[in-house]
């Protein structure tokens, strides 16, 4: 299962590099959505402070959906889903690989939507550890769920708008639970934001399994 | 099997009378108790029930909204059992059954938004606010409204069948989630729902016993109908797609001798 | 617990009409239409399909 996960990651992200859609599309889209903030909210720094974890998280989801949605974009070519089913990969496997691609995918976007906060909106960082660890699952949940909602647009030869209004209601405890943990990180009040990270993680764990579970059932129907 | 011939003797045995819909003698008696409750309901909660000593009026639509929520659930809750009883049956019933459950459920959660807002209009007088009743109650209507157009999605039967199976499942837990996780977030800032406690007082006990019962009923009464339709939308296509193999079939026989 | 404030008289008979008024009205839409879209489906489906009534 893990070499299956390893090989599929490794497809994944060798398209990205080659193909730069990651770079050249989906990381200046993000940061153009944090630009598009700042006009929107007019600049008012105060504002853009108080709303910083939001603004950030958002920029993430709505760039994650991109990556999604790319993933399973590279499998609609013809005939490649049946050369994929063809070639006896273990469905956990694929889905693991998918969602590490698109796990690494968020990482880098991550980064430099923190950059872009950080310079835009003058953001000071503090609370790394927790920081760290919202970071980690959210993560590990947008792209958990992400995947195995993605897989759909696949199964019904690509979709643009339903994936999201699928994904993001489901995501909604994630961007809950990311702000608020952000925000408790950055203000230097940690006490809740521990407890936001939890939910994190389960809400992670959760749809790692769920995804497992059912990855296999959705692949059928690519 | 189903034959082929939608005309013909059957036809003529149903224009001559034989029922003909998705209505059944239960259906009937059903319906026949809710509008004799509705009328009930409405003159005991519209006119002749006290206003409330705390709510004023505002107490007339919780005999509506009331009844609404808690009633919501069970079509969610259905469509995930249709679902998960798919997956594992594959037979047509349970695909109706989820089809069917999820489309009473939106309407339901969207009846229960729309009232909880009016309510809420009258008693803190605006619309919305983000308590966590009300958040939650929206993105499980989000939820919904997703599922039903993944079902909408033009696609052959079973496909379509086998991804929406997955997408009630995940219905449940999403719901569950959204809402612990809504309930906890509202909860830090204050009080994590601003909907006082009823204390129901003297006739109104009675009005909102009937508006539950009616209310119960006429979820019964749509879950029946709507499981039907659903049922005869799943034969009529299967029908259709059998029709068009047919057709296909009879074209490439005429066809092929010339040699394509 | 309701904040001293928000005691005052709730007497908007308008807003309750309309919430009313709306849950019947969609009710009785979706009932209208579902029934009606039941009769016209049931004539192209054989009655031995249909195992009610």
């Amino acid at each position: 299962m893990l070499a299956d996960a390893l090989l599929i990651a490794g497809k994944d992200l060798r398209i990205e590099l080659r193909s730069k859609v990651g770079l050249g599309q989906m990381l200046p889209f993000a940061v153009l959505v944090l630009v598009l903030f700042g006009l929107a909210l007019d600049a008012d720094d105060a504002l853009l402070t108080r709303a910083t974890p939001g603004l950030y998280w958002i920029a993430v989801l709505l760039a994650g959906l991109l990556a999604v949605q790319r993933s399973f974009a590279v499998e609609a070519a013809p005939g490649v889903t049946d050369a994929l089913r063809l070639s006896g990969l273990d469905p956990a496997g694929y889905f693991l690989g998918k969602f590490a691609a698109i796990a690494a995918q968020l990482v880098a976007l991550e980064f430099v939507l923190g950059l872009g906060v950080v310079i835009l909106y003058g953001t000071e960082l503090g609370g790394p550890a927790l920081l760290f660890a919202a970071l980690v699952g959210a993560t590990v949940s947008i792209a958990a769920a992400g995947t195995l909602y993605g897989v759909l647009a696949a199964g019904l030869r690509v979709r643009d708008t339903l994936v999201p209004l699928l994904l993001l209601p489901a995501l909604a405890p994630v961007l809950l639970g990311a702000t608020r943990a952000t925000e408790a990180a950055l203000e230097g009040d940690l006490g809740d934001g521990w407890g936001w990270c939890g939910l994190l993680a389960l809400f992670g764990v959760l749809y790692l399994g769920l995804g497992l579970l059912f990855f296999g059932t959705l692949l059928e129907e690519t | 099997m189903t034959t082929l011939t939608p005309t013909g003797s059957d036809a003529t045995r149903e224009r001559a009378g034989a029922p003909v819909g998705t209505g059944s003698r239960a259906t009937r008696v059903l319906g026949v108790l809710i509008l004799a409750g509705s009328a009930l309901g409405a003159v005991l909660g519209l006119v002749t029930s006290d206003p409330d000593v705390v709510q004023g009026d505002a107490v007339r639509l919780f005999y509506v909204h009331v009844p609404v929520v808690t009633v919501m659930y069970v079509p969610v809750g259905l469509c995930c059992l249709g679902s998960v009883m798919w997956l594992r049956k594959r037979t047509d019933g349970w695909d109706a059954l989820a089809s069917s459950s999820a489309e009473i459920a939106a309407v339901f959660v969207g009846l229960g938004l729309v009232t909880g807002s009016l309510w809420g209009e009258i008693t803190w007088g605006t619309y919305w606010t983000w308590d966590a009743r009300l958040t939650s109650t929206a993105l499980l209507f989000l939820l919904l409204l997703g599922y039903l157009a993944l079902r909408r999605y033009p696609a052959a039967p079973d496909a379509r069948s086998k991804i929406s199976a997955v997408v009630g499942i995940l219905l449940v837990p999403n719901a569950i989630i959204v809402h612990y996780s809504v309930d906890w977030w509202r909860s830090l800032h204050q009080p994590a729902t601003r909907g006082f406690d009823w204390a129901i007082d003297g006739n109104q006990l009675s009005t909102y016993a009937v508006a539950q019962v009616v209310f119960l009923l006429l979820l019964v009464w749509l879950a029946i109908h709507r499981f039907r339709l659903a049922w005869l939308e799943l034969q009529a296509e299967r029908r259709d797609l059998e029709v068009a193999l047919v057709q296909r079939a009879a074209d490439d026989d005429f066809s092929g001798g010339l040699g394509a | 617990m309701i904040p001293e404030p928000m005691i005052v008289a709730y007497t908007d008979v308008g807003t309750v009409v309309t919430g009313w008024g709306i849950t019947t009205g969609v009710i009785a839409a979706y009932a209208w239409w579902m029934v009606r879209r039941g009769r016209l489906l049931s004539r192209s489906v054989p009655p031995e399909d249909r195992r009610w009534s």
